[in-house]
């Protein structure tokens, strides 16, 4: 069994998001670029499950979509364990692009699950994993919180509004991965850095997507007027003002 | 091709006001484009419910009734949304903000090569090109998206537009596809938990962080959410630790929420999980420390030990709920 795991890089959670001068972009010059959170998950899974399989699962693959400043990001996640890494050498325009540079990367091998993160932390998009099942034409399941392999059979918890459902999938498909899906993301270890630099990183050449959707400018969040404070010895006050300012309850 | 299908998502046979807020929006988007606002049911849903969406500018309701969808095969569901599309001739569709806009639409995006923009913060700017506002960097920065496909998906995130009432005269026809392959994932259990208010329904949220200092120290807080019709949540660490389940955790990583309002009870207001409840009306905090970030993101605060003031909130606002 194969386990391809889709990897967006992103900047680092905590960067601030200043605009260019004209607006008509994020200025990320200053930006640490990480592995998507949802993704970096998906890869500990990925690895979790191919160490219980007992050679069931013979190899985790790692894909971007990135040109050549993403390839920190695709190394450290060989880094962290994958075994080989895939770089479709064009900028990732939009989602339905990437989803089909993946597809069409993902088609040189059958891989048996596919997971994907839920969102990328950067443009929040949500549509990618979605966007490649259906470019594979494979089943997907979307909010993925567990991912169990029974034998012959891919269990998964879906989370629901209220609840959650246990859901079956023929294999191949796609998992599009949310929180619970591993518990803490793995970092890489000293020999897992060594390691890497010698584990095969194929670049390979965009299939020439086209992108439908475009970002053509930005503004910054509405500036947040200052907190009222109230008086720990009256909070009789907040719900006053509740009522009467706020107009909330 | 002016027409909007809004596909309406409906629990246990309800529909809840995040439906009628996408239906009030997609008729918006039809009268500007001088087309019709079209919905889409998916499930077993009662005629009575069915024509509610007409009081939200709805003329027609294709009602997919199929019992073999009973459960969402992802596959699936696209393929009916997509067949509605053709149908309807519809140039733009709408999803709300939840988990199936996540799990349905972008395949919906691939079948009918439409571009999608996922959690749209408010209508159109511009028709032509057709340009649609969102956060981004959850929500440190909005950004206009083109669309430059013919046909346009947009998922609205949860309370940005609301619910605007338009009456209008609804019929309900029955809708159905070629039956199709047989589905290739399989719902094998349900588990629903009743009876709360749900996280992402909630108009307000009693949240509590670490400063909390322990599971046993929760009561308080649930007696403000009874008191108040209100959902619980926490931050990360309080359902890492165990003190809380995982599906109340808010924030970049756990559930993005907007309600009315937000009580961020010993959370100290990290960026991540402000990312998750920023776009809540009214945030009000309560923290020892007058220096917590929370209180940047705050519109009311109080400083104080939070054990200590919240008996005093749920005295303020019983009497309160008494009296109103
Ligand atoms: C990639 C990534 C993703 C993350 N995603 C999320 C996420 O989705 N959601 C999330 O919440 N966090 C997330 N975090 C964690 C986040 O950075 C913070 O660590 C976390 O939000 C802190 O939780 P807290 O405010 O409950 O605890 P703390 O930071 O420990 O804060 C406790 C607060 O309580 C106050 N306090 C202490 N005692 C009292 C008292 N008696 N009365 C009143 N106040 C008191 C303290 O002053 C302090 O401000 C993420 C982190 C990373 C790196
Ligand atoms: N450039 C990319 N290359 C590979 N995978 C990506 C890329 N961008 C996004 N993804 C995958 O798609 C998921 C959702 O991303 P998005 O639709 O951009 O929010 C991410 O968690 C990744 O798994």
């Amino acid at each position: 069994m194969k386990i391809l795991v889709c990897i967006s890089n992103v900047p680092d959670t905590t960067t601030k998001i200043k605009l260019t001068g004209d607006q008509s972009a994020v200025d990320l010059a200053n930006a640490q670029w990480i592995i998507n959170p949802w993704d970096e998950l998906a890869l500990t899974r990925a690895l979790e499950l191919k160490e219980a399989s007992a050679g069931k699962i013979d190899k985790v693959t790692v894909i971007t979509v990135g040109d050549k400043n993403a390839e920190p990001t695709i190394r450290k996640a060989l880094a962290i364990g994958a075994d080989d890494a895939i770089r479709v050498d064009a900028a990732p325009a939009d989602a339905f692009a990437v989803a089909y540079e993946v597809s069409e990367a993902a088609k040189a091998e059958n891989f048996d699950i596919i997971l994907c993160g839920i969102e990328s932390s950067d443009y929040n998009g949500s549509a990618m994993g979605g966007m490649l099942s259906e470019f594979l034409g494979l089943p997907s399941v979307s909010s993925v919180s567990k991912l169990e392999i029974e034998g012959d059979q891919v269990k998964v918890n879906r989370e629901i509004p209220g609840g959650n459902e246990l859901v079956e999938p023929e294999t191949p498909f796609v998992a599009i991965v949310q929180k619970g899906i591993a518990k803490e993301p793995r970092i890489p270890s000293m020999r897992g850095i060594m390691m890497a630099r010698k584990k095969p990183l194929n670049v390979v050449a965009p299939a020439g997507a086209t992108a439908l959707t475009e970002f053509v400018a930005y503004q910054p969040p509405q500036p947040k007027a200052a907190c009222k404070m109230i008086a720990a010895e009256n909070v009789g006050e907040l719900v006053e003002l509740l009522h009467n300012e706020a107009k909330i309850i | 091709m002016s027409n909007v299908l809004i596909y309406t998502e409906n629990f246990d046979g309800k529909f809840k006001k995040s439906t009628f807020e996408i239906a009030s929006y997609g008729a918006e988007i039809a009268t500007l484009l001088g087309g019709e606002a079209i919905a889409l049911s998916v499930g077993n849903v009662a005629e009575d419910d069915l024509v509610q969406l007409g009081l939200y500018g709805v003329t027609k309701v294709l009602n997919f009734a199929n019992e073999g969808y009973a459960n969402l095969d992802n596959q699936a569901y696209a393929s009916v949304v997509a067949s509605a599309v053709e149908k309807e001739n519809a140039s733009v569709v709408i999803f709300s903000g939840s988990t199936i806009a996540k799990a349905v639409a972008p395949r919906v995006s691939v079948k009918l090569k439409a571009g999608m923009v996922y959690a749209a913060t408010g209508l159109p700017k511009n028709l032509s090109p057709f340009t649609v506002p969102k956060k981004v960097f959850h929500g440190k920065a909005f950004a206009d998206v083109v669309i430059k496909s013919e046909i346009k998906i947009i998922s609205l995130a949860q309370n940005s537009y609301g619910v605007v009432e338009n009456p209008c005269n609804v019929v309900v026809e029955p809708f159905d596809v070629p039956a199709n392959a047989p589905f290739k994932t399989r719902v094998t259990n349900v588990e629903k938990t009743s009876g709360k208010v749900l996280l992402n329904d909630a108009e307000i949220i009693v949240s509590g962080g670490r400063g909390l200092k322990g599971p046993e120290n929760w009561a308080p807080l649930e007696e403000l959410a009874d008191i108040l019709g209100a959902a619980t949540a926490c931050s990360r660490p309080v359902s890492d630790e165990g003190w809380r389940p995982h599906s109340e955790h808010v924030g970049q990583t756990g559930k993005i929420v907007a309600p009315n309002l937000y009580f961020a009870l010993g959370i100290s207001g990290a960026i991540q999980h402000l990312a998750g409840v920023s776009s809540s009306k009214v945030i009000v905090a309560v923290n020892t420390d007058h220096e917590a970030p929370v209180f940047q993101a705050a519109d009311y605060g109080i400083i104080g030990d939070v054990q200590k003031i919240l008996p005093q909130l749920n005295e303020a606002f019983r009497k309160f709920k008494n009296e109103n």
